[in-house]
């Protein structure tokens, strides 16, 4: 018998394919996520939005929260530990915490090294931009990924940007012969053998959410047309006027995201959404998407 | 050719159909009731089974659903898929489909840190061990008498069959390892044989 194969933790975020994970800062809002149908619920002290408005270090979440959500309800719980920080990891690991989320969203407490998550028996997932981010942290072990997107912002643009650039470049080497692959390896700073895999399997070896910036049912909808295999909402829904409508509303749409008379019932009677952002007024320094090497 | 359909709500959707497929059946994604008429046996796969049935009530597919199961056709629950045939789940009050007669309790392995793989020996699969993918999976507390008991392991029952009606708390679907999808496909094909 073996626990933290690769089979176990990748299957794992196999089994969160086309549903939607919620974030959420109590046990109350966890089980309206969970009623809601969400497929997990990331267990957070604050969502991305209010860490963007408060400042100062972000850390993983007070554990009281996690052990709260953990008891509340019976889907998977997710929390996010800080890039590199081994001991929070390890600490959220012995919780027994579903699976960890290694997030720019907080901040760091490495700058150039993440952690190595093959070492972890709790699976992972960790954020990217393009196919090279992607596959370094593949190499690094993680199980699942997501696009970083901008979170807290309710602007959809980044994650569209991310999400179209990592499918276009596994398009892209899928149909490079295999004398190019090493070369399209050292401009992506991606390792050599995963590249052969993307290319033999046409897609990468684990899946792909959709994060940082769903603010709608529709952009939940717009990222699974784009190639996302699930959805993770962050300030989204418990920032809107009615976060238990809105929940339903993006379970609804993620589900049924080329059912477009549906997405318009659904998203009729939601009240306002979440305030955007645009992205040009946050300086680099203030994008979160930045973090991350 | 037989056609196999996969309820295609939420979860291990695009491994199903592959194995369908590597067992020389026809695949389908079963979203919408309508669809249910042209298939002869149905997979539910794994995922989240709180957020299949929630999905199930909005889509108005519980009695299609059921009214499939009493026509006879078979069906084959994947972990989560289990819970949704299952006749009754440990500590709820109502069953999803309820049409199996097995109680099964959730997430009875632990949590994810606690998942595993592990070499089963199943009745009417002999020659080389199964490797079974379990992930944050069910059990099967107890089979009623006419559910024959096809697997177990630390002497919990992980699968079992029920007439048309297959059920396991692992997932076939992960692995390359196609020979339980066959045994469906051979009851899909001929369901009066007892294997």
């Amino acid at each position: 018998m073996n626990t933290g194969t690769d089979r176990v933790k990748r299957g794992m975020a196999e089994m969160q394919k086309g549903g939607v994970i919620m974030d959420v800062v109590n046990a109350e809002q966890a089980k309206l996520a969970e009623a809601a149908g969400a497929v997990a619920v990331m267990a957070l002290e604050r969502v991305p939005s209010d860490i963007r408005k408060d400042g100062g270090v972000a850390r993983m979440a007070d554990l009281r929260i996690v052990e709260d959500v953990m008891k509340a309800v019976s889907i998977p719980v997710m929390a996010k530990a800080r890039i590199g920080h081994i001991t929070e990891a390890r600490v959220l690991e012995s919780m027994g915490v579903d699976y960890i989320d290694e997030s720019e969203v907080l901040t760091p407490a490495d700058e150039e090294y993440h952690l190595m998550k093959s070492d972890f028996t709790v699976p992972f997932v960790c954020g990217c931009r393009d196919l090279g981010e992607a596959a370094r942290r593949i190499g690094e072990g993680t199980s699942m990924l997501r696009t970083k997107g901008e979170p807290g912002t309710g602007n959809i643009v980044e994650a569209v940007r991310h999400i179209r650039k990592v499918n276009g470049q596994i398009r892209k080497v899928v149909n490079m012969s295999k004398d190019e692959l090493m070369t399209e390896a050292k401009l992506l700073g991606a390792p050599f053998e995963l590249l052969l895999e993307i290319k033999e399997l046409g897609r990468l070896p684990v899946v792909n959410f959709a994060a940082g910036g769903v603010a709608t049912p529709a952009d939940a909808a717009l990222m699974m047309e784009l190639g996302a295999d699930g959805v993770f909402v962050g300030s989204g829904i418990f920032k809107s006027d009615n976060p238990e409508k809105f929940a339903r509303a993006i379970v609804e749409a993620t589900t049924h995201y080329q059912d477009y008379e549906l997405i318009a019932k659904v998203s009729k009677e939601l009240g306002t959404a979440m305030k955007g952002m645009e992205i040009s007024s946050l300086s680099l320094e203030d994008r979160m998407q930045e973090r991350g090497w | 050719m037989t056609t196999i359909g996969v309820l295609g709500l939420q979860g291990a959707v695009r491994e199903h159909v592959r194995s369908i497929e590597a067992g020389g059946a026809k695949a389908v994604v079963v979203k919408k009731a309508e669809q249910l008429s042209s298939i002869n046996g149905l997979i539910l796969p794994g995922g989240e089974s709180t957020t299949m049935r929630r999905l199930i009530d909005v889509y108005g597919l519980m009695e299609p659903l059921r009214a499939f199961a009493a026509s006879g056709k078979p069906m084959f629950g994947t972990c989560a898929g289990l819970i949704l045939l299952a006749g009754d789940i440990v500590g709820y009050d109502e069953p999803h489909l309820g049409v199996m007669d097995v109680v099964v309790e959730r997430n009875s392995f632990g949590r994810q840190k606690e998942s595993f793989e592990a070499d089963l020996s199943i009745t009417g699969i002999e020659r080389d061990p199964y490797t079974a993918v379990f992930i944050r999976a069910p059990h099967i507390v107890s089979a009623g008498p006419d559910t024959e008991v096809l697997a177990t392991h630390n002497e919990r029952i992980v699968l079992a069959r029920h007439g048309q009606f297959l059920g396991c708390s692992f997932h076939p679907e992960l692995t390359d390892d196609h020979r339980l999808t066959e045994y469906f496909i051979q009851m899909v094909e001929s369901p009066a044989v007892v294997i």
